[in-house]
């Protein structure tokens, strides 16, 4: 088997055991921890194809993230008011159930996808991250000046959104959500990656004039990439929302793109676990230094820096180095 | 039969004052070499550039088969056949050669929007992709990381993409370009039979393989199609002699 499998298998099996044990141990809080890190890593996997295989550096994810977090939290304080959110054209009430929540996430994700990337995928390089940058930072102020929701403040949601069959107020009921949504996005990208627009998708990244040249739309491609990126982004923004039960235009901030950016060159850029083993790793920093000192971020940079200049393959591309030399 | 499988008219391109195509016109016929040759900055990857579709001509018109193509992009005109390789070699470095040849095969089979089937594992695809590759002689290093070929297997892996476009058109921008004598001439067979499926636009300053090759030639100067004809008539053109060959030839 090749070690990044057995490395992969080994993460998975980690985030299974970790939340399992916390159960038996009664400790809710560490399960609480594995679910952010589900989380967080589910927005990452969703940056990894538009920044991993596609080479698209988007610098505002978080804009897909926040809206995840905003539609959520609309629909639900919508429901919780017991006011439609529109009566025309048709009647459109607010919902605490996640599949419904999670369906119009979807369809505002793909849309907000549509809409940066039709603008954004004219330019390439240091423009595209400028752009990408900037529709963030117009949601995120447009958030701020929005009174309705909240404002500067943020909305809290009261009660956790329902999922049909589950008890989502229990700790491990809520991780199981998250951990399978996880798995779903890892499987689709796993398959993702070795498909005709996988190999089209990271072909166009080394070499968009090759990609064209043989008939490929790279445009379109890339187009394609970035709205199945925000899908995901966009998920992990409505989980994370209902991890805390209160959203802020905080959701939205570059601060938060440049996390998510964070776990997935910790990670390892383009590596299907990446995203998972840099959230993981993020949150056990942040647990572990966090309380020894407030400025644990510069651990964090120095550790980046490092993953930069030495370890490109991030985490997992260390780990998995003797792979390289066996192919 | 006697109609052009490609025919430029009157392309014109200028970057500011610099004319790089004055008014070009020129015709690819079935089952041709047709070798485009001219000094350094004369214009000829220019020239290739507009007809494969990265570079917009001010004027004029490019025709396939008779149709208007002009207005078509790269990668649309790379479906309708019209294959290119690259003066400097244009690959997907981290890929493996099996794998650039596949973007190929799926590049032009159009269905490039296929999230779950594996490519990898597509055999009639690989098929395609295992044909183009031992035509060009490269059916050993299939699996081998692009990165680890020589300059000229880097070469012969550019015309096997090429192949898998089921080309009406090969725009060859100087194949043999670092090659040496002998993968040149190892090289030459195989442009002797991808003739009569598709005919060849030469750009090469092998001046031995166009020579060699070629059943016609154009001269490019300064933009300018200073002539156009056999291999005899070049040889024997005053204007070419003094504006390109020199003594030698």
């Amino acid at each position: 088997m090749k070690r990044e499998t057995m490395i992969n298998a080994a993460l998975l099996l980690a985030m299974i055991a970790v939340p399992l044990w916390a159960y038996y141990a009664g400790k809710p809080f560490t399960i609480t921890l594995a679910t952010k890190v589900a989380i967080l890593a589910l927005a990452g996997v969703g940056l990894n194809i538009a920044l991993g295989i596609g080479g698209l550096v988007s610098f505002g994810h978080a804009a897909f993230f926040g809206l995840g977090g905003y539609t959520m939290g609309i629909l639900a304080s919508h429901a919780q008011s017991y006011s439609p959110l529109f009566n025309w054209p048709f009647l459109f009430e607010g919902s605490q159930n996640m599949l419904m929540i999670w369906g119009v996430t979807i369809l505002v994700s793909a849309l907000a996808g549509l809409i940066i990337g039709l603008l954004a995928l004219r330019t390439s390089g240091v423009y595209f991250i400028m752009l990408s940058l900037a529709f963030g930072q117009m949601l995120y102020y447009f958030a701020i000046s929005w009174p309705a929701y909240g404002g500067e403040d943020g909305l809290s949601i009261y009660v956790r959104n329902g999922f049909p069959g589950l008890n989502t107020l229990d700790p491990i009921q809520f991780f199981a959500i998250c951990f399978a949504l996880l798995l779903l996005a890892l499987f689709f990208t796993h398959r993702l990656m070795n498909s005709p627009f996988g190999l089209a998708l990271n072909a166009a990244r080394q070499s968009p004039l090759r990609a064209a040249t043989v008939g490929v739309g790279v445009f379109r491609l890339r187009l394609v990439a970035l709205i199945i990126s925000a899908i995901i982004t966009g998920l992990a923004g409505a989980l994370y929302a209902d991890l805390n039960r209160f959203i802020s235009p905080t959701m939205l901030s570059w601060q938060t793109s440049g996390e998510i950016m964070v776990f997935v060159i910790l990670g390892g850029v383009g590596r299907l676990m990446g995203p998972l083993a840099g959230a993981a790793l993020f949150i056990i920093l942040e647990q572990v230094l966090g309380p020894i000192s407030e400025y644990w971020h510069i651990y964090l940079g120095a550790m980046l820096l490092l993953v930069v200049l030495f370890a490109r393959g991030g985490i997992i591309g260390s780990l998995a180095k003797r792979d390289a030399a066996h192919e | 039969m006697n109609n052009p499988v490609l025919r430029l008219e009157n392309i014109q391109k200028s970057f500011g004052a610099l004319v790089a195509s004055d008014n070009i016109s020129l015709d690819l016929r079935a089952g041709e070499i047709h070798a485009l040759i001219g000094p350094n900055g004369a214009g000829k990857s220019t020239l290739i550039q507009q007809i494969a579709g990265s570079l917009a001509p001010d004027h004029g018109r490019i025709s396939l088969l008779g149709q208007d193509i002009s207005k078509a992009g790269l990668s649309q005109r790379a479906r309708l056949g019209l294959a290119r390789t690259f003066q400097i070699s244009e690959l997907a470095l981290e890929d493996s050669v099996l794998q650039n040849v596949l973007l190929g095969v799926i590049g032009a089979s159009g269905r490039v929007f296929r999230f779950f089937r594996n490519a990898l594992k597509d055999q009639d695809n690989i098929t395609q992709a295992n044909t183009a590759l031992s035509r060009v002689g490269l059916l050993e290093v299939a699996q081998k990381p692009v990165s680890t070929l020589s300059h000229g297997q880097r070469r012969q892996l550019e015309i096997a993409i090429a192949l898998t476009l089921k080309p009406k058109v090969l725009l060859l921008d100087e194949p043999m370009a670092g090659l040496g004598g002998s993968g040149s001439k190892a090289l030459m067979p195989l442009l002797e039979t991808l003739k009569s499926e598709a005919p060849i636009l030469l750009v090469e300053h092998d001046m031995d393989a166009v020579f060699a090759l070629a059943d016609r030639i154009s001269v490019l100067v300064y933009g300018k199609l200073i002539a156009t004809g056999s291999v005899a008539e070049i040889r024997a053109n005053r204007e070419v002699r003094t504006a390109y060959l020199g003594d030698e030839a």
